[in-house]
Parts: C-alpha cells; sequence; structure tokens
C-alpha cells in the first residue's frame, strides 16, 4: 500500500453494501473527492444485481463493484467528472451501446447504473 | 448521495432494522423509507423489502431508484464442532452474522471461533432469545440430539428461511420420530434438510461446509421447501 500512487487503482474486497458506503465516507472525511456508483437496473444477464455499489475517489480509489470489471474503468472515469460537480448522471452499458465496442459486457446484458457525487452537507 | 444519510442507514442497520434508500434519477434527492410507515413510496417499499429486491419505480412521472437495506443475513450454529469452525469463515464470507451456539464451552471457544459471537446456553433458551426470523439459517451439528433435538423443534417453529441438520438418512429417520413424539407437526418436519447439504460428495469437514453454505444459499435465492 505504500507504494500506492494516484495512477494505480487499488481494488480492497468488501461485499457488504453499507461497509462500502461507510468506507466512502471516511475518504470524504479525509478530504478526498467521492462518487457513488450504483447498478440501478439490468437487463439480461448481468455480472452484479441491482443494488451493487462502486465507491471511487479522486484517487482512483474503489471499493465494491458494479460489474465484473468490465465497465468499472469506465465508470470511474466518469466518476471524476462527477464528483467535481453536484448532478448525478446515469450510464448505460450494453451490447446495443456505442460505447459496448470498449466496455461493453462481456456476459451479453445491458445494465444502467447511477453515479452521483457523495456530499458532506444537505444539498 | 449526503454523508448523512449513509450515518442514517447505519444507524438502523445496528438497530437490526430494514430501510430503504429512494434516489430521484433527475436530481439525486433522497429520502430513507420507514417501511412500516407508509407515504407515497411507502408501498413499492414495503414490497422491496420483503423480497429483498432493489429496483427502479415511477411515482408521480418521476423515476426513482430503491435500494433495499435488509438487516444482514443470520446463521445459528448448533455445535462448536470441526465442521462448524470451516463453516464459521465460509458463511460469514458469504454475508452472515454467525452465532455458534453449544454449552459445552470447551466446543464453542474464542480459540476455535476468534472474533465470531458464541453462545453457551442450552439451545432451546438460546433459541428463544435469537428469535430466527426470515434472514436467519439454522444449522444443527453436535450429532448429538439432547443438543440438535431442541434446536431444530425451536427453528421449525420460528420463520427461519433454512434448517438443516447433520446426519445419516437413518439418524435423519430416527430424529424425525424423536421430534414427532415430541408434538412437532409432520409437516413441519420436511423442513429440515437432511442429510444435510448440497450432494457434492463432500467428505472433509470444509467441503462439507461448502456443500451446506451451497445449500443454504440456493435456499435463499431459489426458495426450495422441502
Amino acid at each position: 500500500m505504500a507504494t500506492d500512487t494516484s495512477t494505480h487503482a487499488v481494488v480492497l474486497a468488501e461485499d457488504d453494501d453499507l461497509a462500502i458506503l461507510g468506507t466512502a465516507s471516511q475518504w470524504l472525511e479525509s478530504g478526498r473527492n467521492v462518487a457513488i456508483a450504483r447498478v440501478i437496473q439490468t437487463w439480461g444477464s448481468s455480472p452484479r444485481p441491482v443494488g451493487s455499489i462502486l465507491a471511487v475517489d479522486d484517487r482512483m480509489h474503489m471499493i465494491g463493484s458494479v460489474s465484473g470489471g468490465c465497465v468499472e474503468s469506465a465508470v470511474v472515469q466518469e466518476a471524476q467528472g462527477v464528483m467535481a460537480g453536484d448532478a448525478p448522471r446515469v450510464l448505460e452499458f450494453g451490447v446495443t451501446n456505442e460505447v459496448a465496442w470498449s466496455v461493453g459486457l462481456a456476459c451479453g446484458g445491458t445494465i444502467r447504473i447511477l453515479v452521483e457525487p457523495l456530499t458532506a452537507e444537505a444539498r | 448521495m449526503k454523508q448523512s444519510t449513509i450515518n442514517v442507514l447505519r444507524q438502523i442497520r445496528d438497530a437490526k432494522r430494514p430501510a430503504v434508500l429512494a434516489t430521484r434519477l433527475a436530481d439525486g434527492r433522497e429520502s430513507i423509507i420507514d417501511p412500516e410507515q407508509p407515504d407515497g413510496l411507502g408501498p413499492a417499499a414495503l414490497d422491496a423489502v420483503r423480497t429483498d429486491r432493489s429496483g427502479p419505480v415511477e411515482i408521480d412521472g418521476e423515476e426513482w431508484f430503491l435500494q433495499v437495506f435488509n438487516p444482514p443475513l443470520r446463521m445459528l450454529i448448533i455445535g462448536g464442532v470441526h465442521i462448524a469452525q470451516h463453516l464459521n469463515t465460509m458463511a460469514r464470507q458469504a454475508g452472515y452474522d454467525v452465532t455458534v451456539i453449544d454449552p459445552r464451552a470447551a466446543f464453542a471457544s474464542t480459540e476455535r471461533f476468534p472474533g465470531t459471537t458464541l453462545n453457551h446456553q442450552w439451545p432451546d433458551a438460546a433459541m428463544a432469545e435469537l428469535t430466527p426470523d426470515h434472514r436467519t439459517a439454522v444449522v444443527a451439528l453436535t450429532h448429538d440430539p439432547k443438543i440438535d433435538d431442541p434446536a431444530i423443534h425451536a427453528a421449525l417453529e420460528s420463520n427461519a428461511f433454512y434448517v438443516g441438520a447433520l446426519g445419516s438418512r437413518r439418524t435423519h429417520a430416527g430424529r424425525r420420530e424423536r421430534l414427532q413424539a415430541a408434538d412437532v407437526d409432520p409437516a413441519l418436519l420436511d423442513r429440515i434438510h437432511a442429510p444435510i447439504g448440497l450432494d457434492i460428495g463432500a467428505r472433509s469437514p470444509a467441503e462439507i461446509a461448502l456443500s451446506i453454505v451451497a445449500e443454504v444459499t440456493q435456499v435463499l435465492r431459489r426458495g426450495g421447501a422441502r
């Protein structure tokens, strides 16, 4: 961990949704910008069920997951923009999506992901 | 998502109660719904909690995402035996809050089960205190009718989603007779998964534990009353 730099994402294994959010909250406390991505809908086969959570900070640390790894990097990119602003974004990934060429789901399903900033105060 | 929302969700979790987080997709507005306090999103939230399924809903022309935060799954293991040591580890990895119940303190010891909640009462007392609910699996592993039977008896009369007992078909036939003699409804006896675990040819304690976790998962996710 000591050699970790901002260019390398660290993936921590954690399955409990609230534990993931708790870690995200700690990241925010320590002064980092944080975004929360959640799977809100799936069609066909998908690697992670609705409600799965991925938290991302501005140093590309990740905890949790929203897929089997196929769309995480795209979500992490989007998250960087979201955490700086205010508005949530809804992303869609799947074989019918143009983006699928680069980050499509190998399983052939489609997923919708809500990405929103984690904020310390009431908006 | 607001940090205060996470704090409230964690308080509800600590109280072992369910909660639903509703998020409006258009602008991220959010509120935590108590599924027992009906409001506009109440019926949908109650349904989400019952089925343990999060998902999008449309309310008054607006799309919301309802995310269920159910209390953790629990597994009550009767008997601090060798299989239980492996089952404890595997079940915890699968998301279960494990309690090992065994009046024999030498079996249910912290050395054998570090970090796990231990209960040294007799199973009938322990079960009355722990009240298995629809998120609880009960697994009897002692092979000793004095300890297993009262636990199974209590589990069958609870809402536990899974009740399993270690032992061969012959052992289980004897168990059925004893429980029936103790006035357990024969229909309830069919709920007992025995011999315990999916039939994968498991031999070692770890393999048997694996087969138990697999069977509990199957019942949780697919239903499968026997």
